[in-house]
């Protein structure tokens, strides 16, 4: 009885022992070369693997980062400045600050601007609706309402209003990944410069079609009528398509152009309220003149590199 | 009786209109004939705003090899080249003509005199057919003389007329097998002759009596045709679905019908045919059937293309009290209307009025395992399983369960007893995974 268990013992540690030896030298053969600046940049990442850096995850993204040459093409929506600055350090390269960026919805088609015309009972997602067809108001550019946009945002930064049937972005948790722009079928979302003191300036309103017919589909459309450029002393705003867009990187929030919108197409947001009439213009616009001026030339930056 | 061999469902029929005779519709005062009838790109408009044009007369030519050329089917003046919004909602592009009287090109024969003799060759009736502008009448309005020049290597070796009309509701492929059975069976042999094949089948359901008899009857005079009759088993219209129901031959995964020798084509593209290449007389005519147990009469009429729908809804006294739903097409496949101004298109089939008890969704469920969308699904695939691989967005498994197969003929989601919206998932997820298949670089 007890030679049985003795000899067991004895046969099964010698074994093992031999096959360590096998193993510890078929790992030294085989040993995969990894640079360990890898894990040091994964650990300053945020982890949620989001893909909103244009990488399959943050293990992606740090492998990434250790291969460029420069950090020009890589930025981290998630973890923002503060995170590529750490990056930068742990690689020792040099990183130009961005502005900070968030999820816009450029649609104000509310229930109650843009009618129903018929009632949609499919499968409940965007991109069923709007592959099937033009959407159940008379706007076929439009949000289409059924939260795909919701559905993968990471951050809970994105919920729809029930009163307006409309997305709404949480300033605070959006981190610009663009994961909804991404999921949104018609291109409503988009990925803005959050502004100083978050302040902004938009058209909210993607329709393409012609004035009248906009008009007619929703009232708070872009008719196209190129008011808002005529008005802006900037040059930021440019109509094509007959809808208007303002180019962030050159609008100073003078919100001339919010004023002249004669559908009240175009939205500020974060502005302060109740502006008393005559001074209230002059205040953001004086403002600002200080504020964007470290912030341009980073976001000129970004700029290039999307191109 | 023959049918096909896997799955299908058996929805009531509802054939309420089959007794009405095709009516002509009357002729619009304005018609908006869209560059966008046919599978492939966009017909490009040939004529001008002012210009003058007669019944017939070719006002867009074809743009492409999967494309047909486009015919006025109003006499009058072009108003102008204009953006006029389909069934869906979506803009496209089409001719919109004031019409003046019914003045017909010279060429077309207008009598009713039966041209049995087929004078042209093969080559000369596929070109008559391009010329034409035909397409497929039965769904997918694919152009006809295409589908009639199987490509190098594949050899046809005979042609199934599809008189199937397995989709609830639609009558208009009945009413030609009655009233014109004749003219089917000359479109059928002059489609043979285009193929070179000396076989000939018209599968008809079984719940259309008078269809077959009518057709045994005429068929008599043709003796290379036989009339199949078919059990009732939807979707046997299906192209692949008929090809195994008439001659018992399986298409393969991913092929084509030509991979089995056989051509289909469906009853009113026969009829297309016949006018084409013995009356030259192009594809600008439609059957459209007006239904529905809500709507207070049912239509079968002739309509002239580019008539808007709200016309012809206006004529059987608007769209009834009682309707929740106007369907373009069959209650299984067709498309539910979002804009009624949409004019007609050559391979308009129905205007369909379903009521809210008839068409309200049932609130889903979850999904218990009971395995009748398999049951159901005509191309073997399992609906369950896809549409949890499409919810969890898994391409490559996606792939591998073969949904690039779907015929999207409904019957899972039709079976089901969860009352799940399988189709619409599974519709989207193929879309998706065919873009991939197709973005793949080629061996």
């Amino acid at each position: 009885m007890s030679t049985t268990i003795i000899f067991t013992v004895a046969s099964l540690s010698i074994l093992g022992l031999l096959l360590a030896v096998v193993l510890y030298f078929v790992a030294q053969k085989f040993k995969v070369e990894e640079d360990p600046r890898i894990d040091i940049v994964e650990a300053i990442m945020p982890g949620a693997n989001c893909g909103g850096c244009g990488q399959a995850g943050c293990r992606a993204f740090a492998e990434a980062c250790t291969k460029a040459e420069n950090l020009d093409n890589l930025f981290c929506p998630v973890g923002g400045n503060a995170t590529m600055k750490k990056v930068a350090d742990a690689l020792g390269f040099q990183v130009a600050e961005k502005a900070p960026m968030v999820a816009v919805v450029r649609c104000n088609g509310t229930c109650e601007n843009r009618p129903k015309t018929n009632i949609y009972d499919g499968v409940a997602t965007c991109a069923a609706k709007s592959a099937l067809y033009c959407g159940d108001t008379g706007c076929r550019y439009g949000c289409v309402g059924c939260g795909d946009c919701v559905a993968v945002c990471n951050f809970g930064a994105l919920s729809m209003d029930p009163k307006t049937g409309l997305p709404v972005v949480d300033e605070e948790k959006c981190t610009a990944c663009g994961a909804c722009a991404k999921a949104c079928p018609k291109g409503v979302i988009e990925i803005r410069n959050k502004g100083p003191k978050n302040r902004r300036v938009f058209v909210s309103c993607v329709s393409k079609d012609k004035g009248a017919v906009a008009r007619k589909a929703c009232k708070a459309a872009c008719i196209g009528c190129g008011k808002c450029a005529k008005v802006c002393p900037f040059g930021a705003i440019t109509v094509e398509n007959n809808v208007a867009y303002i180019d962030f990187n050159k609008c100073k929030l003078c919100t001339k152009c919010v004023s002249e919108c004669p559908t009240g197409a175009i939205h500020k947001v974060n502005f302060p309220e109740k502006p008393a009439a005559p001074a209230a213009p002059a205040a953001p616009a004086a403002k600002p003149a200080e504020a964007p001026a470290p912030a341009a030339k980073p976001v000129e930056n970004n700029v290039n590199q999307e191109k | 009786m023959k049918t096909f061999s896997i799955g299908g469902v058996h929805p009531h029929d509802s054939k309420i209109s089959a007794n009405a005779a095709i009516e002509s519709f009357p002729i619009p005062e304005v018609a908006y004939i869209s560059m966008g009838q046919h599978l492939g790109a966009p017909a490009e408009p040939i004529v001008a705003p002012g210009d003058k044009v007669k019944v017939g007369q070719l006002i867009a030519n074809a743009n492409g090899f999967i494309s047909a050329p486009v015919h006025s089917s109003v006499s009058g003046t072009v108003k102008g080249i204009e953006t006029v919004f389909d069934l869906a909602g979506n803009p496209c592009k089409a001719v919109v003509i004031t019409v003046e009287g019914d003045e017909w090109v010279e060429t077309i024969d207008r009598s009713d005199k039966i041209e049995k003799e087929i004078k042209l060759d093969s080559k000369e009736i596929i070109e008559k057919i391009k010329e034409c502008g035909i397409v497929g009448l039965g769904g997918a309005t694919f152009p006809t003389n295409v589908k009639l020049s199987p490509p190098p290597g594949k050899k046809a070796e005979f042609l199934i007329i599809n008189g199937a009309e397995c989709e609830p509701y639609l009558t208009s492929d009945y009413r030609v097998l009655i009233e014109m059975p004749e003219q089917v069976l000359i479109g059928a042999a002059i489609m043979m002759k285009a193929l070179n094949v000396t076989q000939g089948f018209i599968g008809i359901e079984e719940n259309k009596p008078e269809a077959i008899k009518v057709m045994t009857e005429k068929a008599k005079g043709y003796p290379q045709i036989k009339i199949v009759t078919l059990k009732k088993k939807y979707p046997q219209g299906g192209e692949k679905q008929l090809i195994d129901a008439v001659v018992g031959r399986k298409v393969p995964s991913m092929g084509l019908p030509i991979d089995t020798g056989a051509v289909v084509q469906n009853v009113g593209t026969a009829l297309a045919v016949y006018e084409a290449v013995q009356k030259n007389k192009p594809l600008f005519e439609g059957i459209l059937t007006v239904t529905g147990e809500c709507c207070p009469q049912q239509k079968n009429y002739k309509h002239r293309v580019g008539t808007p729908l709200s016309k012809i809804i206006e004529a059987v006294g608007g769209v009834p009290e009682a309707a929740a739903k106007v369907i373009s097409g069959g209650p299984m496949m067709g498309k539910a209307i979002a804009n009624l101004d949409a004019p007609t298109l050559k391979g308009s089939s129905s205007v369909l009025f379903l009521t809210e008890e008839q068409t309200k969704r049932k609130e889903e469920s979850n999904c218990i395992r009971c395995g009748k969308c398999i049951e159901a699904c005509p191309m073997g695939l399992e609906p369950y399983l896809l549409n949890k691989l499409a919810k969890a967005r898994r391409m490559d498994d996606l792939e591998a369960n073969k949904i690039y197969d779907c015929i999207e003929c409904g019957c899972c989601q039709f079976t089901c007893p969860a009352y799940i919206p399988l189709l619409g998932t599974i519709r989207l997820a193929k879309a998706d995974v065919m873009k991939i298949m197709r973005s793949r670089p080629k061996k």
